[in-house]
């Protein structure tokens, strides 16, 4: 009888499950499937499979311009807010100082702010300062909304370095440099590759803060948004996203990979300080 | 090492550390204070004490992650002052062990040989020595996070004295291990440190780590070394009550100095009558009153009409027992406290039923004088 009620209650709670899944990534699925269909309307049933619409993408200069803008803005979005998160995270992990909650709080207050109020703030200070509206003032958009997400990697994988192995490595002869090189680097190394993945991840794929901070240089997401206007671009659109999806998904995939793998080295077997 | 005969006597008289008038304060808080005390060439020498008792304050001191507030530190006849730790003739066994753990065993080993730029050959050599010396032959190309705890133990030990260091450092070495890999690894400690003649240093929170590995030792308390005594001493002849304590059992018994003179006192207790004792080196003498201490393992259960020339009776009101010995609480008439005995329980002592009336014998010079 309990068994029975088991079985009930876990194939209800197994199709709650199944339903789940469905509701996050059916919308996420048809988007390739589309963009491999022969139609330009997005609709069933399908009339043929073509890759045309991938094709057509590298002969569309407007594209590949905004591509370049996107790499732009990414790698130099990434880079910063990881020197950035490096600099914090080291601080919050390492050293105890009043306020330091408080300060590791409002770094990552911004992952809870509404995007849309901080791209119009960010807008108004930009404009205050007399800076003009280009692929630069994107880049320090994309630095605030990325540094949350670097700290939280970041933090993930100095948290637990034990800090007896770089007094170790001083014992044993290294100077402060050596010690940096040989030890610290290697041991932090998979965050902050970790780190700047997931930040150029994050800006790649961002809109609003683009949209209102970019001059007349548009990033993928505004072309795509662009493109938006004209029904027979569409399929073109699915395409690049399908694309996008696709490097989003590898790029976080090899981030998570490299954080765990941070997380689990530092991790500290025996650690009790006297 | 193949450079010493096992045969020569090692520890030699000359001082290897010297520590004077060593202050590390904290604000007002003083970690250490005014510690002073002289490690001899090839001597086992262990900091035992509480958490908190300013040990391993003064091991840092000595590898360089911290500097005296005030006094000197020098190692072999060399001032530490401004030399910092990658540059001491010193090496060190971290309480985590600090293993490299994106390096194999052997990697880690040859870790600081690497600056020495020997010959491939040569560091090879002195990695695979190294390895051999804590049975870790074979070893070398596994992981640090493949290893036990034991291993990783033996590991760092490999890795410090690879560097051919003129003092050894250890942190609480054996705390993360358990009970009966502990005690192995004591002896094997001990063993080792005969065999390559290289003075040690050991800060422990273990009375009978230190017992069993140093050759001597210094008690320390709240930033103060109260005792450098050999083993044996420190733990027949506690100078205070708090050494006595934290080296383990012992019945205090209060007395009354009817004489003291150069060495020795005498005493009145209520329980075991006259004494004479020696004088601690440090007795300060605090009015008449005095305090005797004697181990629960000096007095022994006299049977049926066995008589000892020293004897005292009480009662049995406690018994616990512990396998191979047996801990009896003997109440005696004029004793404030009743006395805590330890029997092996060759003769029974585990069947002795509460409530009987028993005789205990002594030996007068186990009784021993001490400050309070």
């Amino acid at each position: 009888m309990t068994a029975m009620r088991r079985f009930l209650a876990n194939g209800w709670l197994s199709a709650y499950a199944f339903l789940y899944v469905v509701f996050l990534y059916l919308p996420v699925i048809f988007l390739p499937i589309f963009s491999v269909n022969t139609a330009a309307t997005p609709k069933f049933p399908l009339s043929g499979f073509t890759l045309k619409w991938y094709e057509d993408l590298p002969r569309t200069p407007a594209l590949l311009d905004a591509a370049w803008n996107s790499l732009v803005v990414g790698v130099s979005a990434a880079i910063l807010s990881t020197v950035l998160g490096i600099l914090a995270a080291r601080s919050i992990t390492r050293y105890r100082y009043p306020g330091r909650r408080a300060i590791n709080g409002l770094i990552m207050a911004p992952l809870v702010l509404p995007e849309i109020i901080v791209a119009i703030s960010l807008l108004l200070v930009i404009l205050q300062l007399g800076l003009s509206l280009s692929l630069f003032t994107v880049v320090l958009g994309h630095v605030l909304v990325c540094i949350p997400y670097s700290m939280t990697v970041l933090t993930a994988g100095f948290e637990g370095f034990d800090r007896s192995l770089e007094e170790a490595s001083a014992d044993l002869g290294e100077s402060a440099f050596g010690t940096f090189r040989r030890v610290t680097l290697p041991m932090v190394a998979p965050a902050i590759i970790s780190s700047l993945l997931v930040c150029f991840t994050i800006s790649l794929d961002e809109f609003l803060i683009a949209f209102f901070l970019t001059g007349t240089e548009a990033t993928l997401p505004i072309y795509i948004w662009g493109q938006l206007r004209f029904a027979s671009k569409l399929p073109g659109v699915l395409a690049l996203g399908t694309l996008l999806l696709a490097a989003s998904f590898l790029l976080m995939t090899i981030a998570e990979i490299l954080r765990r793998r941070a997380a689990k080295r530092t991790q500290n077997e025996g650690g009790l300080y006297a | 090492m193949p450079e010493r005969p096992r045969t020569e006597r090692l520890q030699t008289e000359r001082p290897m550390i010297e520590i004077k008038s060593v202050t590390r304060s904290y604000g007002a808080f003083k970690a250490l204070d005014d510690a002073s005390l002289t490690i001899k060439e090839g001597e086992f020498f262990s900091l035992l004490g509480p958490s908190g008792c300013g040990k391993t304050t003064l091991l840092r001191m000595i590898a360089g992650f911290d500097n005296p507030t005030s006094g000197s530190i020098s190692v072999d006849g060399q001032s530490m002052e401004g030399i910092p730790a990658n540059r001491r003739p010193t090496n060190m066994v971290f309480q985590s062990y600090a293993i490299f753990p994106h390096l194999n065993v052997e990697q880690n080993v040859a870790y600081g040989l690497k600056r020495l730029k020997l010959e491939r050959a040569e560091e090879k050599r002195r990695v695979e020595e190294a390895l051999a010396q804590v049975s870790l032959t074979g070893l070398g190309k596994r992981l640090a996070t493949e290893l036990s705890g034991g291993q990783r133990q033996r590991v760092a030990l490999a890795r410090a004295l690879v560097m051919r260091p003129k003092v050894l450092l250890l942190d609480e070495p054996l705390s993360a291990l358990d009970k009966k890999l502990r005690e192995q690894m004591q002896v094997e400690l001990r063993r080792l440190q005969q065999a390559v003649g290289i003075t040690f240093v050991l800060v422990t929170h273990d009375q009978y780590e230190a017992l069993a590995m140093s050759d001597r030792i210094a008690v320390m308390f709240g930033g103060r070394i109260a005792q450098i005594a050999s083993p044996k001493e420190i733990y027949q002849r506690p100078v205070n009550r708090q050494v006595a304590d934290f080296l383990g059992g012992m019945n205090f018994v209060k007395a009354e100095i009817v004489e003291e003179n150069g060495a020795s006192l005498v005493v009145d207790t209520l329980g075991f009558g006259r004494i004479k004792t020696d004088k601690p080196k440090a007795f300060i003498r605090n009015g008449g009153a005095a305090t005797l201490g004697i181990r629960p393992e000096r007095l022994r259960v006299l049977w049926d009409n066995a008589t000892a020339k020293f004897e005292v009776a009480g009662k049995v009101v406690e018994r616990h027992y512990f396998g191979e010995i047996t801990h009896l609480i003997v109440e005696i008439p004029g004793l404030e406290k009743p006395l805590s005995v330890t029997e092996t329980n060759d003769f029974g002592a585990d069947d002795i039923p509460v409530g009987t009336s028993i005789r205990l014998a002594y030996d007068p010079e186990a009784l021993v004088a001490m400050a309070d």
